[in-house]
């Protein structure tokens, strides 16, 4: 484990931020039980964040970060958008790279921190938005699925392009109206879970960010799972408050109405990722 | 560096040298090889941990001979990719987790990549790209032209230019050892024209293949690794300076900057561990100078020998890096000249425009930008010869 990066030195602790100390002193490092439920007492991986009052991305970041079994030996690749924002933000080595090259920078590092470090577990996730995943990165988003990578890869679905101004995405549905969609959308909204089922993930969900627990659990089955198998894909619906017209406290009323349609929650395990959670599962893990 | 251990080995089993003995002192055996073949002997003595592969003519065969090497042990991660672009970004995967990398492409290969060169420079990843020249679409050629060249002059990676499959050997080793250098750090692209040197068989020496250059050190590189063992632990590759404010603005330009500093300070290793930026071929004090890289200047050296035959006295400055661009040694290299030839395998002289830009005010030569073939022709030395005796008002005689 790598938590001694986090490590401060003595003599230099008077000069360095109280946020950047408690990482050291607060955060929970070498704990594979982290979770959620540590959210008001630990301190979190994330930094406060850039992005726009009450934007449930924001709350998927914070629930996410607070899962990871094995921080101190996560790295974390993204891709352009609003995820990107947040990136600085988030106290782990991570990657912000090109526009939809993320699951194959994340491939790079994977295999070369299994082939430099063959004793340790390295867990390696993609966290990008569904233009990143969906529209310009889809060849490397599946291509790594083929491959059999053993990554975990989250798509934040906003069902929009929503950094550079509300443009439709191969996420929105069909008929709404966003920018360079001015008739509206003309398809339907691409099944990305299906796609990556298809492609050969071993553990498949698809859902909204509205329980922090749940989010916990998927989080924590695709890390184990990807590590031990194969490629696995989270499809989480983070709304774009601001481009659908929502106020800053209507994202989780969002979620939770779409949790009774086309977010319902939704899960695909393979014959080989049952195996690993149910050891997980005796080992308390899960 | 220090002189290693002979105890020293590297994961594939080979004895870590200095990469000075290995360019310079072991002894050296004949053999007859192609250049595809040559990549793999130079890869095979340079401790490399990763290498992605697409397959593209002509560039495919030393692809496949580095997949042998990974077989064998040689290299650490290995496979084809899902196209230039994801191998070039796998590469930079790769090259942020801490592996020294080395990867083959070729004309259309290199811009469907081309997005990711300037990233790789801009993220300071010493990955090592060898560029089989051939033409760019449309319409389709498979053939050798270098026009692909022009489009990486200002993506903030080194580019080096091999004459034979000699050169590339020692430019691929050498090329990881500058490219790595901490006050350096960028791409290095070593182009050939391809088939001419790719698929053409010539007497190369090398080294035992029992000795290896010392594996890259992440540790040492000006940004940290992203492998959660070095701090600083919050660390995003590449910090982002993309913030709508002044201050932000001058970060990046001044990022931009330092990757061109880079390049230029690569210039003092390029000299210890290539000899020199330039080369010099024919009469020192001739007045008709051809200038080319390549393919172009081994063709060029052949028509120096024929306008001796025809009394004709002229050089060949070959050009060994085109980025660092050796600025001072073509325009002491060209003193003498009251004529210019630039011979070159595409339609469009990026090679003539670079050597106008950088001779501007500094010679008084006329500059010929030609003779040019692109396209798959090849550039027999007779039409280099032909130029020039037309310029000189000589009869051509045994040219056509």
């Amino acid at each position: 484990m790598s938590i001694n990066i986090f490590k401060i030195n003595e003599e230099l602790k008077e000069f360095i931020p109280q946020e950047v100390i408690d990482l050291e002193e607060k955060a929970t490092w070498g704990n594979p039980k982290r979770g959620v439920m540590d959210l008001p007492y630990a301190k979190e991986l994330l930094e406060e964040h850039s992005l726009c009052a009450g934007c449930p991305e924001s709350m998927a970041f914070r629930y996410i970060l607070a899962s990871l079994p094995n921080p101190e030996d996560t790295i974390i690749v993204n891709s352009t958008g609003c995820t990107s924002l947040v990136f600085p933000h988030i106290a782990l080595h991570t990657v912000h790279s090109l526009f939809g090259n993320q699951n194959a920078v994340a491939t790079g590092i994977k295999r070369t921190l299994e082939w430099r470090f063959p004793d340790k577990v390295k867990d390696v996730i993609v966290l990008a938005g569904d233009g990143a995943t969906v529209d310009i990165g889809l060849d490397c988003t599946l291509q790594s699925f083929f491959r059999q990578e053993k990554i975990t890869t989250i798509c934040f679905d906003n069902e929009v392009y929503a950094n550079t101004g509300g443009q439709e995405s191969g996420t929105t549905v069909q008929g709404h109206v966003f920018k360079m969609a001015p008739k509206g959308k003309q398809w339907p909204k691409v099944p990305m879970w299906q796609l990556a089922i298809d492609s050969g993930c071993h553990y498949v969900v698809r859902m909204s960010v509205s329980s922090p627990k749940k989010v916990e659990q998927v989080v924590k089955k695709a890390i184990y799972v990807a590590r031990e198998v194969g490629p696995t894909y989270l499809h989480f619906y983070t709304p774009c408050i601001l481009e659908i017209g929502l106020n800053s406290d209507d994202g989780l009323m969002e979620m939770r109405d779409k949790d009774k349609e086309r977010f319902k929650f939704f899960e695909y395990v393979s014959p080989q990722a049952e195996e690993v959670i149910a050891k997980k599962k005796e080992e308390g893990l899960l | 560096m220090q002189k290693l251990s002979e105890e020293l080995k590297n994961r594939a089993g080979q004895r870590i040298v200095d990469p000075e003995y290995l360019l310079f002192e072991a002894p050296r055996e004949k053999v007859f090889m192609t250049g595809s073949e040559v990549v793999k002997e130079a890869v095979k003595r340079a401790s490399v941990d990763a290498s992605v592969s697409y397959p593209i003519t002509p560039q495919s065969e030393a692809a496949h001979l580095i997949g042998e090497l990974w077989v064998e042990g040689y290299v650490g991660v290995y496979f084809r990719g899902e196209s230039e672009f994801g191998v070039m970004s796998e590469l930079a995967g790769c090259a942020m987790a801490g592996a020294r990398t080395i990867t083959t492409t070729s004309g259309p290969g290199t811009l469907r990549a081309m997005e990711n060169f300037p990233m790789w420079a801009g993220s300071r990843l010493p990955i090592q790209l060898v560029l089989m020249a051939r033409g760019i679409n449309s319409p389709l050629s498979i053939q050798p032209d270098d026009l692909e060249v022009s489009f990486l002059l200002d993506t903030g990676c080194m580019i080096w230019y091999a004459e034979n499959a000699q050169e590339l050997f020692d430019m691929i080793l050498a090329g990881f050892v500058v490219a790595e250098q901490p006050d350096v750090h960028v791409p290095v692209v070593n182009v050939i024209n391809g088939f001419f040197i790719s698929h053409t068989r010539e007497s190369v020496m090398l080294p035992p293949d029992d000795i290896a250059l010392p594996p890259y050190n992440p540790y040492k590189a000006p940004m940290p690794p992203i492998d959660m063992e070095m701090p600083p632990g919050r660390f995003l590759r590449d910090p982002f300076v993309m913030k709508s404010n002044y201050i932000s603005y001058a970060t990046h330009t001044s990022w931009q900057f330092e990757v061109r500093a880079a390049i230029e300070r690569a210039r003092p290793y390029i000299k210890k561990y290539l000899g020199s930026l330039i080369e010099e071929f024919g009469d020192p004090e001739a007045e008709i100078v051809l200038v080319s890289a390549g393919t172009g200047a081994a063709q060029s050296k052949e028509a120096v020998r024929l306008l001796e035959d025809e009394g004709v006295k002229a050089k060949v400055v070959k050009l060994r890096t085109i980025r660092p661009f050796p600025i001072n040694e073509l325009r002491e290299a060209v003193k003498n000249a009251k004529v210019i030839f630039v011979p070159e395998f595409n339609v469009v002289g990026w090679l003539e425009r670079e050597i106008r830009r950088y001779l501007y005010k500094h010679s008084d030569a006329e500059i010929i930008g030609g003779p040019r073939v692109a396209g798959g022709m090849t550039m027999p030395p007779e039409i280099i010869v032909k130029d020039v005796l037309n310029y000189l008002g000589k009869e051509v005689k045994h040219v056509y």
